[in-house]
């Protein structure tokens, strides 16, 4: 892998990529009405957050006081994938229900519960 | 930089000659063999012992027909069997296929011929690139407007994840007695001497991982007994029923270098790489690189044959035996190999 | 040089296959489309040198989740999905102003902070592997990874009894 002497890039800039990326995956959330498409959008989302934690991470990796802070930022990224991987794996689930139920999986079709 | 460059080259180079010239050599031993086995004489009209069989059989693919049919979507139809190719050959490079004996071209260290050699997470990579060979299966399947291709893509898929379970947690017992995901380090873990009178190999001290891994990696490339998804007699030819030509030649091709590369895995992870069964030689320049990249191919060549004998004997799986062999026998004897290599580390045995 | 050229290549596929993701009206494309972001950003995990975050990234988003998305995909044989933002006008002006605001406004922090570039000092301590956080997985924060299992396990169940339909 990359030598670990220096890696020139401000992680700010890492920073910026994750707030266009969440940018993007909210504009999917709150505009798609196919819960698959949310769905996608939503994974960008939290792709997005995991780069953020990835960020600072790195800029405190750099120091030994503060490597710990590292190490935690790292396992945090471990855990969000986890969960992102157990929701995807139950949403689905609940999408193939929802299919059964009614027939297609547009997010405006499940109105029993609204006022 | 340029001279790192050049020597990259030199291995990549390397690397792909001898992995694709094994398609060919095992083209021939699948076909000869078969035939020993079946008692019949296989080809053996072109060239002595019929050895210039594969380029026949090469060239017929070539020239037939190239036919599209019209109802696939394009760019998928197109992409998978080249990802097929890409991942084989992508998790080549990590494999250890010879020890680093200190050789050096043009003032850089070769490391064995190895491209990537030092990897500090070199499993890691080698699963998540052999975890990405679920697409082509799946995108085979759909995109050709076939009902059998999609049935023999969708169970191939399913074949593959189900059994990548029991394969990984098969692996980390050998994770655990090495301590290290480094290949090369896992290879020089398993030199000398074992209790006394057995190879250190990891086949001797995990059996059961061994046995696992071995059999997860017959169902990982859809080889008998596993090899419902392209059942000849059932499903036309499951997930490729609707390639021809250069681009079935692609997906026959990238089943032989799936069945290299798993054999390459398992001779690094359980069968000792490039190390001799109980003596422990040094390997020095030149003559180190190729002695020990002369056994690697020893024992590579060993598995080869044994997955073609296991193809020409067993039958085959039903589905649902095999996914429930996958699920319900697989996954908790490997979980119990697992156990057993902490109880034998926790003793002192390893 | 070589590897400030990497990022912004990654970086830059990132963001547009994460557009290709959201925008497209097939399904497929955009389940593919986010392996190819999943792999950018696996990508950007390696040079930052969390070599071991990267691996995961690929084995459990690419390897498994979206192969998930896909399977249900097939299985409900959704060819084709409505357009973004289709049929309902001040919804999506209203939405694209949200998400144009929220990025904004990340932005805006991200700039505000001192760009301080990340070099690893020689003799640090080497984060990224296996190792160091496999060891603080089982040490500092244990409690949250037995209840990760937990979690999955929970999941896998749901999952399965969702899946299953009603018996007959």
């Amino acid at each position: 892998m990359i030598p670990v002497e220096a890696v020139p890039i401000p992680y700010t800039w890492v920073l910026a990529l994750s707030a266009v990326l969440f940018a993007v995956g909210t504009l999917g959330v709150l505009l798609r009405r196919n819960g698959i498409a949310i769905f996608l959008s939503l994974e960008i989302m939290l792709n997005s957050a995991n780069l953020a934690f990835a960020a600072f991470a790195f800029r405190f990796a750099s120091d030994h006081a503060t490597a710990a802070a590292a190490l935690d930022g790292q396992v945090f990224i471990f855990f969000v994938i986890a969960v992102a991987a157990a929701e995807a794996a139950v949403g689905l689930a609940l999408f193939i229900v929802l299919f059964r139920c009614k027939g297609s999986i547009d997010v405006e079709r499940a109105n029993i519960l609204r006022w | 930089m340029w001279v790192d460059l050049i020597v990259i080259g030199v291995k990549l180079a390397f690397g792909l000659v001898v992995l694709l010239t094994t398609v060919p050599i095992m083209v021939w031993v699948e076909r000869r063999g078969s035939a020993l086995i079946q008692d019949r004489l296989g080809p053996n009209r072109v060239g002595p012992l019929g050895l210039f069989q594969p380029i026949v059989d090469v060239v017929k693919l070539l020239a037939k027909e190239v036919i599209t049919p019209a109802g696939v979507r394009p760019l998928l139809y197109i992409l998978a069997p080249a990802i097929a190719v890409i991942v084989a050959l992508s998790t080549f490079i990590a494999i250890p296929i010879g020890k680093d004996s200190g050789l050096e071209l043009f003032g850089h260290a070769v490391n064995g011929f190895i491209v990537a050699p030092d990897l500090n997470i070199g499993l890691l990579y080698v699963f998540a690139i052999a975890s990405f060979g679920v697409y082509p299966l799946l995108l085979a399947g759909w995109s050709s407007d076939n009902k059998y291709a999609l049935l023999g893509g969708v169970r191939a898929s399913a074949q593959a994840i189900s059994y990548e379970i029991a394969m990984i947690i098969a692996i980390v017992g050998v994770l655990m007695s090495s301590g290290t995901l480094r290949l090369q380090q896992i290879v020089d873990a398993q030199s000398g001497v074992w209790m006394g009178f057995l190879p250190h190999w990891n086949v001797f001290s995990q059996p059961i991982g061994a046995l696992i891994f071995m059999v997860a990696v017959f169902a990982e490339t859809n080889r008998l007994p596993f090899d419902l998804p392209e059942a000849d007699a059932e499903l036309v030819a499951g997930y490729h029923t609707e390639y021809s030509s250069i681009r079935f030649a692609a997906f026959y091709m990238s089943e032989y270098l799936h069945m290299t590369v798993a054999a390459s895995l398992v001779t690094v992870l359980f069968l000792g790489g490039w190390n001799l069964p109980w003596i422990d030689i040094p390997f020095e320049g030149w003559a180190g690189v190729l002695l020990s990249m002369g056994v690697f191919g020893i024992k590579v060549a060993t598995l080869l044959w044994f997955f073609v004998w296991v193809r020409w004997t067993l039958p085959r799986f039903r589905y649902d035996q095999l996914m429930a062999l996958g699920w319900k026998v697989m996954v908790p004897l490997a979980v119990l190999n697992f156990l057993w290599v902490g109880v034998a580390m926790a003793l002192g045995y390893m | 040089m070589v590897v400030t050229i990497i990022f912004l290549v990654a970086a830059a596929i990132a963001v547009v296959f994460a557009v290709l993701t959201v925008v497209p009206r097939d399904p497929t494309k955009n389940v593919l489309s986010l392996v190819i972001m999943s792999f950018a950003m696996a990508a950007v995990f390696a040079i930052l040198g969390m070599d071991f975050l990267a691996a995961i990234q690929i084995i459990v988003y690419s390897g498994a989740v979206l192969v998930l998305f896909l399977f249900v995909i097939m299985l409900l044989k959704i060819r084709r999905i409505e357009a973004l933002g289709s049929g309902r006008p001040v919804q999506a002006l209203l939405g694209a102003l949200v998400a144009a605001g929220i990025g904004g406004m990340m932005l805006v922090v991200a700039g505000l902070l001192l760009p301080l570039q990340g070099a690893v000092l020689p003799g640090a301590v080497e984060t990224g592997t296996a190792f160091p956080i496999g060891r603080a997985l089982l040490s500092t924060h244990l409690f949250a990874f037995e209840f990760i299992t937990l979690l999955l396990v929970a999941a896998i169940v749901g999952a399965v009894y969702l899946g299953k339909g009603e018996e007959e």
